[in-house]
């Protein structure tokens, strides 16, 4: 048994410790929004946060995660009033919508990091996370928008 | 079921397309569409419940409409439901919605008009008059299918008089409750209000209404009285996908259910010679190993289980088909110029062969490698095989094909398949084809009585993934006077659409009509002109992908258009709006020059380029701006106009067109998929990467409602991006680029 922190709850897995992180989110506990998209870190449809900070689902073994606090999207604080979420729907941002769960992981951790970012700074943090409709005018949009919201909340 | 018997002759009409286009007809007809006897919401209607036609279902709970297409991310599952609700009076919240199961009642109007034999911007009666007898034939077949951007076109009537013929038949059993005429009540937010200003809910209603004939001579609001529709609306599925909430076909669980997943021969279509599962039997989790058709199966406590066993299992496969390496397959297709391959000449015009003679001559060879879908949610279902039959969980564009191919698997018929569509993550013409629910029906009818869940990994997927068509233009053509005077287009391509429909059951012996689009709707005045194509054998499968033949005919015409106005010395904007010969068309390419303040040459290494294509009935004109820096080429800026005749949906209309830019652009540098030892090399996003943010340029975007008919746009703004990008870096750097991926030629930023 390996126990985990998912969301702030405590859950006991029966499963080989190399098992990642994704695959006992979605078969094991049933967390669906983190994606399975390729499996090796190629498109960020799996990211979560580990100990805060942004990761790829797929690639964290969850042997190695043992104690760790996992969040995914259903567990982030306030979501209805998550500034990220909310500019995500103002902007109409998907389309079929299966990437923008990893997308908005990935931009709440960008907004962690700069609070204030350029498009240079949001292709650079960004570019790990494929959308194959093509919303990328839109998911920068949304991350310039929800900047300016968090600044205006401060 | 039982008409589903389409002969091929629906696709001969086809010249053009499986496509676009347009419910055309009256009210009349299109109110008898929506009330047809075999209405398939009648069979499971409860008690005290009301179904006026196969869109609208109200019971004393809810009102439930019906989204008749698959959602593959462009957007069905909200606008086919507003399309109803703006006639409804309904508000968002209001109403549920569900994905129509299998029924001739949801043919699928919109591929009447590229059926027919005359390019799209040809309404003259003589081509009306074909179109309607193309419909006559899809309403007798019953043919049921998502594609040919045909979202809207399909339904923009139909759905309309569907809510009309609800809300009247609504007042009518209000009048007759409350003893008040008709012409005294109106509707509003899901009520009917009474002269005296009480309301009655339609929930209270639906008992009353089921007693009444429906009204059917309702007639849709005209457009400038719409509350939701052709104005930014939120899309009803936006907070869902946002929150996390909503549940994808791969997301769907059942009690008892086991994971399956496969590894399949990569010689596509040949099957399964040995197998060593030795080292597979005892991983962890590992359930049941079983041999399938063309491979191996492993079914396991869940999908990591499944994938990493399957992973173990060593195959002997039977040799493909097809050449076994790449260089092979290019032969083929240069070799495919001969009369005995012929497809189609297309079209005609003027004494070719005396145009080519006359002036200065200009050819060029053009080139497009098979490309892969890969949308982001992998292929998978669940299915549940019983005794009495197969119920599958799946996200697919054919709800009838489903049933015939699960059926046809294990011994069943077809109307024992029930089938639940999904919603998608993406499909770009990957679930129209089939491969996941003849395995997944194998595998469940191996493991009767337990749900099984199949996923594919995503190196199956891209194993699995059947091609967009390889294709290879030899152009001529000739300038003489600063005019174009000749053009001679061909092409040697493998058969993407009679490929689908033969998988699908319906082999025909006719041209692959896509091959014909993109090469031979073209709309400028050229005296001597000639579309061929011809159709390579024994090639890799090859199938639709997001526009399909226009995606590469459009790439080779628009590119040798450009060859040829600088040729002749003049400069491309002005050159196609001087040929260009239809008037709303011609408004196109005016509207993407006035948006883009096209002034000619830029200098200073940057360039533009510009390129129109009409794909499905839909025109569309983009403007790609570039600039060569040290580290290579960047795209800039995109200015895109585009004719659907109605903006149903301006919002996500933009994210549609911005998103086929991005497709055609981002597939045009950097993807192929290429053979080797009879498997594609390509299995991960690493080595097919498309377009990520970081090359993404901004694109603006304007829709134009000039055409007479309503148009779609899913696809048609894919095929103008490459050759505009490709006649933009002419123009900035001097080198013509005729072979995608671009990325082999030149670096981009």
């Amino acid at each position: 048994m390996i126990e985990l922190t998912i969301n702030g709850t405590k859950h006991q897995v029966d499963v080989v410790p190399e098992m990642p992180l994704l695959w006992v989110l979605r078969d094991e506990l049933g967390i669906t929004s983190p994606k399975y998209g390729c499996g090796v870190a190629q498109c960020g449809a799996c990211t979560v946060q580990i100990d805060g900070m942004a990761v790829r689902s797929c690639q964290a073994h969850i042997g190695e995660i043992a104690g760790k606090s996992v969040v995914t999207l259903e567990g982030l604080e306030k979501r209805d009033q998550h500034p990220v979420l909310q500019a995500w729907i103002e902007h109409q941002v998907p389309q079929c919508g299966y990437c923008q769960t990893g997308q908005i992981m990935q931009a709440i951790s960008l907004l962690d990091l700069i609070a204030q970012p350029t498009d240079e700074d949001i292709n650079e943090v960004m570019s790990g996370n494929l959308c194959r409709c093509g919303t990328y005018p839109r998911i920068r949009a949304a991350i310039h928008a929800a900047a300016a919201k968090k600044m205006a909340e401060k | 079921m039982g008409r589903q018997n389409l002969s091929r002759r629906a696709f001969v009409f086809g010249s053009a397309a499986v496509a676009g286009g347009v419910a055309f007809g009256s009210y009349a007809e299109a109110a008898q569409t929506a009330t047809a006897s075999d209405n398939p919401l009648t069979a499971d209607l409860g008690p005290n419940s009301v179904t006026f036609n196969p869109w609208v279902e109200i019971s004393p709970e809810k009102i439930t409409l019906i989204a008749q297409h698959a959602d593959i991310g462009q957007g069905v599952g909200s606008v086919q439901p507003i399309m109803i609700a703006e006639e409804m009076d309904l508000d968002p919240g209001q109403f549920e919605i569900r994905f129509a199961g299998p029924s001739p009642a949801y043919f699928n109007t919109g591929f009447a008009d590229e059926f027919a034999p005359f390019v799209a911007a040809d309404q003259s009666p003589a081509a009306e008059e074909a179109r309607a007898a193309t419909l006559e034939y899809l309403r007798k077949t019953g043919l049921q299918m998502t594609g040919g951007s045909s979202t809207i076109p399909d339904t923009y009537q139909k759905l309309r008089v569907a809510g009309a013929v609800a809300r009247e038949t609504l007042k009518a059993a209000a009048a007759k409750r409350a003893g008040v005429a008709i012409a005294d009540l109106r509707t509003q937010s899901g009520h009917v209000v009474l002269p005296d200003g009480k309301k009655i809910a339609y929930l209270e209603l639906a008992a009353d209404a089921a007693k009444i004939a429906p009204v059917l001579d309702a007639k849709p609001r005209d457009p400038s009285q719409w509350r939701l529709l052709g104005k930014p609306m939120t899309r009803l599925d936006v907070r869902s996908k946002v929150m996390g909430e909503l549940k994808f076909g791969i997301d769907m669980r059942m009690d008892g259910m086991l994971y399956a997943s496969v590894k399949l021969n990569p010689n596509k279509g040949q099957p399964l010679k040995s197998y060593d599962a030795s080292k597979a039997r005892t991983m962890p989790g590992v359930k049941k190993i079983l041999e399938i058709r063309n491979g191996v199966a492993v079914v396991a406590t869940n999908s990591w289980y499944a994938m990493k066993a399957v992973a173990a299992i060593d195959c002997e496969w039977a040799p493909s088909a097809y050449p076994s390496e790449q260089a092979d397959h290019w032969k083929v297709l240069e070799t495919s110029f001969k009369p005995e391959f012929l497809g189609k000449e297309w079209r005609k015009i003027g004494d070719i062969e005396a145009g080519l003679k006359t002036g200065t001559p200009v050819e060029a060879e053009y080139r497009a490698p098979y490309l892969a879908h890969q949308p982001l949610e992998p292929l998978n279902g669940i299915g549940h095989v019983t005794d009495k039959g197969m119920e599958i969980w799946v996200g697919h564009q054919s709800p009838q094909f489903v049933q015939n191919i699960a059926a046809a698997a294990i011994g069943l018929k077809p109307e024992q398949v029930t089938f639940h569509n999904q919603w998608t993550g993406g499909s770009f013409g990957h679930r129209l084809e089939y491969e996941n629910v003849r395995v997944l029906a194998e595998i469940a009818n191996q493991m009767r009585g337990t749900p099984i869940k199949l996923v594919f990994s995503r190196e199956e997927d891209f194993l699995q993934d059947i091609p967009r068509q390889i294709a290879i233009a030899r152009h001529r053509g000739s300038v003489d006077n600063g005019k174009i005077v000749a053009v001679d287009l061909q092409l040697a391509s493998t058969t993407p659409l009679k490929g689908l429909l033969e998988r699908s059951g319906i082999p025909s012996k006719d041209p692959d009509g896509q091959l014909a689009a993109g090469l031979w709707n073209v709309y400028y005045d050229i005296p001597n002109f000639r579309g061929t194509s011809y159709e390579a054998q024994g090639l890799s499968p090859s199938t639709t992908w997001r526009s399909v033949g226009a995606s590469t005919a459009g790439f080779f015409t628009e590119s040798f258009i450009d060859e040829l106005i600088h040729a002749a010395g003049l400069d491309p904007m002005k050159a196609r709006i001087a040929m260009c010969n239809v008037p709303t068309y011609r408004k196109v390419l005016e509207t993407v020059a006035e948006m883009s303040d096209w002034k000619g040459p830029l200098g200073n290494g940057r360039g533009r380029g510009v390129a129109f294509v009409e794909a499905f009935g839909t025109p569309t004109a983009e403007v790609v701006e570039v600039t060569k820096t040290d580290r290579g080429i960047r795209i800039d800026k995109v200015w895109v106009a585009v004719d659907v005749g109605k903006v149903v949906d301006p919002v996500n209309f933009e994210n549609q067109v911005q998103g086929g830019v991005i497709w055609g652009l981002g597939h045009a540098i950097n993807c192929e998929l290429t053979y080797a030892k009879g498997a594609v090399q390509q299995t991960n996003y690493n080595h097919h990467e498309a377009m990520r943010i970081y090359q993404c340029p901004v694109i603006e975007v304007r829709g134009l409602e000039n055409d007479p008919k309503v148009r779609g746009v899913g696809e048609p703004p894919v095929p103008p991006a490459a050759p505009a990008l490709a006649n933009a870096i002419f123009a900035a750097t001097g080198q013509r680029i005729r072979e995608m991926p671009f990325n082999k030629f030149i670096d981009f930023v």
